[in-house]
């Protein structure tokens, strides 16, 4: 529902916009090139897509998958100290995290839902601190290569496509920091207001 | 020596990964072409949004309206030091995917890939995530209703990574 609320808002405010800069034309010929723009964006970046694919199913079939979230746990029991007494729930999360590193986003989303139910199973309808840092871990990126991004890069011509890399670790390394420093702050600080009448 | 990784980066990874998956008897072109299958069925999902969204930025630009928002945003952008011309980027990144690709490769293609705005645009594409989808998928599969500072947190996380990929690309690449 929230994406046809933004389409129809794009599209109004385009309408609207023609008619009073006296744009019309060239917003009656944008509408057909976007469509255009599509497939072609689609099939610039599809054989790296499939391709990159690929080689996270090789990784994932010979173990260098489990290895990544092997290395991870001594990381993750600091950033969810209540639940480091639970395996189970620690080796959903490692494994949902080392996927995002790869950017498996659909290798991720399982076991960081398995993960988020195992959490939530004492703790009713109300988000939980360790529930918090798990979902803003998810809303931040933290995939080790861009590979879609550097596709899209690789068709509109540029030189060396993966240059970015190091921007993109740094970037991706202060807005995972912000998102944690602020769970672990506002966890402190957020009161509810239930818990503050009782 | 970064050139050269980078540059070779992603011919070293495939040989890397095929070689280690041989020593581990994995059947390696097998995997790949049914990983590649299954990246195919991905491009089959986003193509349909792309050409919805595209339609849209595309009309979007050229009634005038996104220049009338960068103008209005431009004063707030600049001063975190972050380019006026991605804040339609930045409004469409933490609520849809395909669009914030569709609206980032418009950007990239536009002021070029190796410029300043085509690297940031391509960095903050890079360093952030679709925040609303995961918000929505994690709260719905736990049967969560009250998020308390999960939203807050997370768009602070955003605004974070796309501060810093103005400032990354600039501390990396010079002003381009």
């Amino acid at each position: 529902m929230t994406m046809s609320v933004i389409w129809t808002g794009m599209t109004v405010v385009s309408v609207v916009c023609a008619l009073l800069t006296g744009r019309g034309a060239q917003t009656a010929a944008a509408a057909l090139e976007g469509a255009k723009a599509a497939v072609e964006l689609c099939l610039s970046i599809g054989g790296m897509l499939c391709l990159w694919s690929g080689v996270l199913e090789v990784m994932k079939r010979c173990g260098l998958s489990q290895k990544l979230s092997r290395l991870l746990r001594p990381v993750l029991r600091r950033l969810y100290p209540g639940l480091s007494g639970d395996p189970e729930v620690m080796d959903s999360i490692a494994a949902n995290v080392s996927a995002n590193l790869l950017g498996l986003s659909n290798a991720a989303t399982p076991p960081g839902l398995k993960a988020a139910r195992a959490i939530c199973r004492h703790g009713g309808r109300r988000a939980g601190d360790a529930l918090c840092m798990l979902v803003v871990c998810n809303t931040a990126s933290i995939q080790l290569i861009p590979t879609t991004v550097a596709s899209v890069r690789a068709a509109a011509g540029s030189a060396a496509p993966f240059d970015i890399l190091p921007a993109v670790w740094l970037a991706s390394a202060i807005s995972v920091a912000v998102g944690i420093g602020a769970v672990k702050l506002l966890g402190r600080l957020w009161r509810d207001r239930d818990v503050e009448s009782a | 020596m970064w050139n050269l990784l980078s540059t070779m980066l992603l011919p070293l990874l495939l040989a890397f990964v095929a070689l280690y998956a041989m020593t581990r008897r994995v059947d390696v072109y097998d995997a790949l072409v049914c990983g590649a299958g299954e990246g195919l069925a991905t491009l089959g999902r986003i193509l349909p949004s792309l050409v919805a969204l595209l339609t849209a930025v595309h009309m979007l630009r050229a009634s005038g309206a996104l220049d009338l928002a960068c103008a209005a945003l431009a004063p707030a952008l600049e001063c975190l030091g972050i380019p006026p011309q991605t804040a339609p980027l930045m409004l469409v990144r933490p609520v849809s995917g395909s669009a914030a690709l569709g609206v980032g490769s418009e950007l990239i293609g536009q002021y070029g890939p190796d410029s300043y705005l085509g690297r940031v645009a391509a960095v903050m594409l890079g360093s952030t995530e679709t925040t609303f989808y995961a918000i929505a998928v994690y709260f719905g599969a736990a049967g969560v209703t009250r998020t308390r500072y999960a939203v807050p947190a997370a768009l602070c996380a955003d605004l974070a990574g796309f501060t810093a990929a103005a400032w990354a690309v600039r501390i990396c690449f010079g002003m381009g």
